[in-house]
């Protein structure tokens, strides 16, 4: 499973892998369930047009999650729960369903985008990926300590003049950048499993949010490489391995921490 | 004591949804000194608290800090709001979230130096917080989270710290260790405190002035210059009666229009 | 007429399976809709798509029909959501995430090895974006039998769903069988769901359970209104999305037309967002308002 081909393979997973452990982090700190649902289904729409019209998939992806995520911001402001969008997110799939009617690749082209392929990646686009992930990571680096005090207490933050929903819009950037590079390896419609999944398992085990965030990309990489092991091996789809494997981490975390709620903690 | 005050409210007017909320509220807060905002609910106390922290706009009036206008950020102030909801799965001690007081504004993460650790850590001890320190903000009691707000907003050194309703969801044991904890802030750190509550009787012994707020209109000195009949009278705009019993006060407000003081603590409806 | 309706329109077999499918699968998602989005549990309503999506393509891989499959998946995850407590599960819930996510991930473990195993193509595209032209007649009168049978559900329970939606407190101490209502409701949920993912599919479902209900709502005055006008947008979005879908084998040189759903859904969102100039005029004469939670939930 090492022969040059997959060699492009082992490489954007981990990459993907480091992205979504510390993107991840922060999604589930901050509890954005909902933008980590809508901006892939963005992106699935953005990747099906791209296919239509000849043009590099990445573009579609990234434009079409940006506009996902920028679109949240701006609703998000109004602070309501909308059935817009609620049927919203279901447009992006039918939009994108509609252009891959129009390849006569429709079938497996579907299957790839919402599930996830191996080889998702191609060698010309790398240099892409590879680019989004470090801007990633060094986003988040760089907001690193205001991340944290707008996720956990956004109205302090305020009060301190550290504007959290610009924050919010920085962040929802970063997780369309996140998606875009993620979409084709692991597929929009399971991508949530593996930003959720490792990092929530790994706040499980640890009590600091550096090594929390550190732990988080360790199991995303267990994760997404035993994703890939496997999936070479049987031929099953990679989305398949990705979220069975994310519930099972998760599951573990939880266990864990289940565990240590019941040690009697020691009296002062 | 000639230096200017650490906050100056002066005529400050919010409306919103057509009611006035806040009628030409005037008071200062000094170093040092521990000031009590007391009114009951909804009498707009949060709302003059979100005004000094600049997060409403005013229709009239104007709040100066250490002389100067209000401007966007102002690190001169620690904030600790009402409520706040921690979850326990938080990955992030009291150590941790204290720290953040220090350098949440600061991009990217180096490392904390020596003194600034040793910072941290005094302020933890200010707090009486060793204990729980390493613990998990969100698996901490309502005493023990409220030490740590404290000692976040504290941490950076404030001139200011607003706590809005601190003690509102405490045991009465808890209260008096904080109402002890925040008048040991002001005296020993001099650090001025404002902060507001609906029952001024906790903090009798140590309130050096005192704001009494209801319907928008605020009366402000010390207790002895405030919560007297004439005063209240004129501030709710009917009859107050005020009673001291054995250190404590009462004050009694017989039903008028004014609905909202009906079944509140701090006051007794006489029919 | 050309124009509008292409050319073998009404004599088609396939188009009159559609129809009638799609009529009564969008009647019952509308009222079974406006109900979800009153009670607030619109969560549960998305939560059932993913375990349908998990059920059909499971259907379809064991040779058995989707409808079935949506169905049956459908029903048990109503009555394990029950049992867990619906009420306490809300889109933020990272649990609820995860299982679903799993939901999903076998769903593609399904279609993956039915393509390669059994050779068909178009299992995805069926189970998750529906393929109404392509339904079995003799499925017609099944899908009719539930349909009635969920609404007739629906009616008798009505007044105890909609008092249990705004107090639980209420509620019980009229003594109404609350545990019961409920899972009567999300039965009807899960068929609602059911059916209407053979016709848009699974993952689409969502847009005729809530699309409709939604725009109906910020109108209507009485409960009674909102159902009716859910159903018309129901209905209509269907029968103009079967035509569409029709008329644009047509349209393109390529003749592949574009899918049902995809009409449907946009005429259902399309619905929504022109309904909302329209519904500020009627705020005014107090409409039926659905309890508003009052942070942005996902999902819901």
């Amino acid at each position: 499973m090492f022969a040059s081909f997959m060699v492009n393979a082992w490489l954007i997973a981990t990459i993907v892998a480091v992205v979504a452990g510390v993107v991840g982090f922060f999604v589930v700190l901050r509890g954005s369930a909902f933008p980590a649902h809508a901006i892939p289904n963005g992106a699935f729409a953005g990747a099906a047009g791209a296919n239509l019209i000849g043009v590099n998939p990445l573009i579609g992806l990234g434009v079409f999650s940006l506009g996902a995520a920028l679109g949240i911001a701006r609703l998000s402001r109004r602070g309501r729960a909308d059935a817009v969008t609620a049927l919203a997110l279901v447009m992006m799939l039918a939009l994108g369903a509609a252009f891959l009617s129009q390849s006569t690749e429709y079938e497996p082209a579907i299957f790839s985008l919402l599930f996830g392929e191996i080889l998702g990646v191609s060698s010309g686009q790398i240099l892409p990926v590879v680019i989004l992930g470090v801007v990633c990571v060094l986003a988040v680096a760089l907001l690193y300590r205001r991340l944290l005090l707008t996720s956990v207490v956004p109205e302090i933050a305020a009060a301190r003049g550290l504007r959290p929903e610009r924050v919010e819009v920085a962040f929802l950037v970063v997780l369309a950048c996140a998606t875009t590079m993620t979409v084709p390896v692991v597929g929009a419609l399971l991508i949530f499993t593996l930003m959720i999944g490792p990092p929530a398992a790994a706040r499980c085990f640890v009590d600091r949010p550096g090594p929390a965030l550190v732990l988080s990309v360790v199991l995303a990489l267990v994760t997404v490489w035993a994703a890939i092991a496997c999936s070479y091996r049987t031929n099953w789809p990679v989305g398949f391995y990705v979220s069975a494997f994310s519930a099972l981490v998760y599951g573990v975390g939880r266990a864990f921490a289940a565990r240590r709620l019941r040690r009697p903690v020691p009296v002062a | 004591m000639n230096e200017a005050p650490v906050l100056e409210v002066e005529n400050v007017t919010v409306s919103f949804a057509g009611r006035t909320v806040l009628d030409e509220v005037t008071f200062e807060v000094r170093r040092g000194e521990f000031t009590g905002l007391i009114g009951s609910n909804g009498v707009g106390k949060t709302t003059l608290l979100r005004a000094i922290l600049g997060l409403q706009r005013l229709d009239a009036g104007e709040i100066r800090v250490r002389g100067e206008p209000l401007s966007h950020h102002h690190r001169s102030f620690g904030y600790v709001p009402q409520k706040v909801l921690l979850d326990p799965d938080v990955p992030m001690r009291a150590r941790d979230f204290v720290a953040l007081g220090l350098d949440a504004h600061r991009y990217g993460f180096r490392r904390r130096t020596k003194e600034e650790r040793e910072l941290i850590e005094r302020t933890i001890v200010d707090v009486h917080a060793e204990e729980f320190a390493d613990r998990r903000v969100g698996t901490l009691s309502g005493g023990e989270q409220q030490r740590i707000l404290i000692a976040h907003a504290l941490v950076a050194r404030p001139a200011l710290l607003l706590l809005d309703e601190p003690l509102a969801n405490l045991d009465p044991k808890s209260v008096q260790e904080i109402v002890a904890l925040l008048h040991a802030v002001a005296t020993d750190h001099q650090v001025a405190v404002l902060l507001s509550a609906h029952e001024m009787n906790a903090l009798l012994a140590v309130m050096d002035r005192i704001v009494y707020v209801t319907n928008g209109r605020a009366a402000s000195g010390t207790t002895d210059e405030v919560v007297r009949s004439e005063v209240l009278s004129a501030l709710y705009g009917q009859h107050v009666d005020v009673l001291k019993l054995h250190g404590r006060v009462l004050v009694v407000v017989e039903p008028g229009q004014d609905k909202q003081d009906i079944d509140e603590h701090p006051t007794l409806t006489v029919s | 007429m050309h124009l509008v309706i292409e050319p073998g329109f009404f004599s088609s077999g396939p188009v009159g399976t559609a129809l009638v499918i799609g009529a009564v699968t969008a009647v019952v998602s509308a009222v079974v809709g406006v109900f979800t989005v009153v009670r607030g549990q619109s969560f549960a309503g998305h939560a059932l798509t993913d375990v349908a999506t998990t059920g059909g393509s499971g259907a379809f891989y064991f040779g058995v029909s989707p409808l079935l499959g949506f169905l049956g998946a459908g029903v048990v995850g109503a009555g394990a959501m029950d049992l867990i407590g619906v009420q306490r599960m809300r889109g933020r819930d990272l649990a609820t995430g995860i299982v679903l996510g799993l939901a999903t991930g076998l769903a593609a473990l399904f279609l993956f090895l039915d393509t390669t195993s059994r050779a068909t193509t178009g299992a995805t595209q069926q189970i998750l974006f529906g393929s109404i032209f392509t339904l079995d007649p003799s499925t017609i009168p099944l899908v009719v039998v539930m349909s009635l049978a969920t609404l007739v559900v629906i009616a008798v329970i009505r007044r105890p769903l909609l008092l249990s939606s705004f107090s639980s407190e209420l509620a019980a101490a009229k003594g109404i069988g609350l545990r019961r209502v409920g899972l009567l409701f999300m039965l009807a949920l899960a068929v609602a769901v059911g059916l209407s993912s053979i016709a848009i599919g699974s993952v689409l479902s969502t847009a005729l359970l809530i699309g409709p209900a939604a725009t109906a709502i910020r109108f209507s005055t009485s409960l009674r209104s909102a159902v009716i006008v859910a159903g018309v947008i129901g209905v209509l979005s269907t029968w103009l999305g079967v035509l569409l879908a029709y008329d644009s084998f047509y349209w393109f040189p390529s003749s592949q037309g574009l899918p049902v759903s995809f009409f449907i859904v946009a005429l259902v969102f399309l619905a929504y967002l022109v309904s909302g100039p329209l519904s500020a005029r009627s705020a005014r004469r107090g409409a039926l308002r659905a309890p508003r939670p009052s942070r942005v939930e996902a999902g819901t």
